[in-house]
């Protein structure tokens, strides 16, 4: 395998990150509704909280991007 | 076939060019040209401007404008209340300039303004713009910290209540994460925002070769391409909320940490 080829291949699993953290950002969301369901009046004051898990989840998924587009144009 | 001709280049909408005959102004041997991401900062820059004096009239009975400055403006205060605390009323006009910049920022570059010729170019989708940006909430923090504490701001990598055998093993993971922030506050912008731009372009490629090939495979590709851009049009148009919001969300955690320590 030439490294040309490599590379891409490794751009494309580098996806799988991406879809990962997919899955976390959705747990994020999920968890949260689910607690504001049980307990409405405290959802208002925990959406800061909220922000915080998802730019955490989503910032994983992003740096797996970030290697995709690193592996194919630089 | 044409669609191959016609080969659309997704990452061309990034590249930055000199405008109006600039390319060759220089000052101590840098190049200074003035570019379209500069353009877009001076526009979005006049935005905001005409956007909040329009709303700094101080009527008893705020108009409609006045209401819609008023809500951004209660809306940064009341976070840096809620992070902060107190002392987070002097990072206001900071954090308000820096949210509302960014905002208008992602919110200008999905203007679709192709249409009438006009490139818009969100200039937040580089890494330099976002960087400078973090640089400078990062180093509000450390100013502030150092300010205020001394040396004491050390303090910070060591939690409290920390055992002491574990103190070699936590300080340097607290001070990895301490230093990695800048980079993950303008990775996080930089990145959302050119995946999104991306995005649309690749599935707008989709829609023309789609298109250039044939009827059969424009209606069986290129419109369910087309329906969903809008339906990712929509997404971005969060996406450029919820980034400068989570900007503006980190920066004031992070001037808690500098305020108060852990």
């Amino acid at each position: 395998m030439d490294a040309e080829a490599a590379k891409l291949l490794g751009a494309g699993l580098a996806a799988i990150g991406a879809g990962l953290a997919s899955i976390g950002v959705g747990n994020v969301f999920a968890k949260f509704l689910e607690g504001a369901l049980r307990n409405p009046g405290a959802a208002d004051a925990q959406q800061g909280r909220l922000f915080i898990g998802f730019a955490g989840a989503e910032l994983l998924g992003l740096l797996a991007f970030v290697i995709a587009a690193l592996l194919i144009f630089a | 076939m044409a669609a191959e001709q016609a080969k659309v280049d997704p990452m061309h909408q990034f590249t930055i060019e000199p405008m109006f005959g600039s390319e060759n102004w220089e000052l101590a041997g840098y190049n200074i040209a003035f570019t379209n991401s500069a353009l877009w900062m001076a526009i979005a820059a006049v935005a905001l401007w005409a956007f909040v004096l329009g709303g700094m009239k101080r009527q008893l009975v705020p108009g409609r404008w006045q209401m819609a400055v008023e809500t951004f403006t209660s809306f940064i205060d009341n976070m840096l209340q809620a992070n902060i605390g107190k002392a987070g009323r002097k990072y206001v006009p900071y954090v308000f300039s820096l949210f509302m910049f960014i905002l208008f920022a992602n919110l200008l570059g999905l203007l679709p303004l192709g249409v009438v010729g006009v490139h818009p170019f969100t200039f937040t989708s580089h890494f330099t713009v976002t960087g400078v940006l973090a640089v400078l909430s990062f180093s509000i923090v450390l100013i502030v910290g150092f300010w205020k504490h001394g040396l004491h701001f050390f303090s910070l990598f060591v939690p409290h209540g920390t055992p002491w055998p574990m103190i070699p093993v936590i300080a340097p993971i607290e001070f990895i994460s301490f230093m990695v922030r800048p980079f993950s506050l303008a990775l996080r912008l930089f990145v959302a925002m050119m995946a999104g731009h991306v995005l649309l372009e690749v599935l707008s490629s989709f829609v023309i070769s789609g298109m250039n090939a044939g009827p059969a495979y424009g209606v069986l590709i290129g419109v369910p391409s087309l329906l969903l851009m809008v339906g990712i049009c929509a997404l971005e148009v969060l996406v450029a909320g919820i980034q400068a919001y989570v900007f503006a969300l980190l920066t004031s955690l992070y001037i808690n940490d500098a305020e108060h320590l852990h």
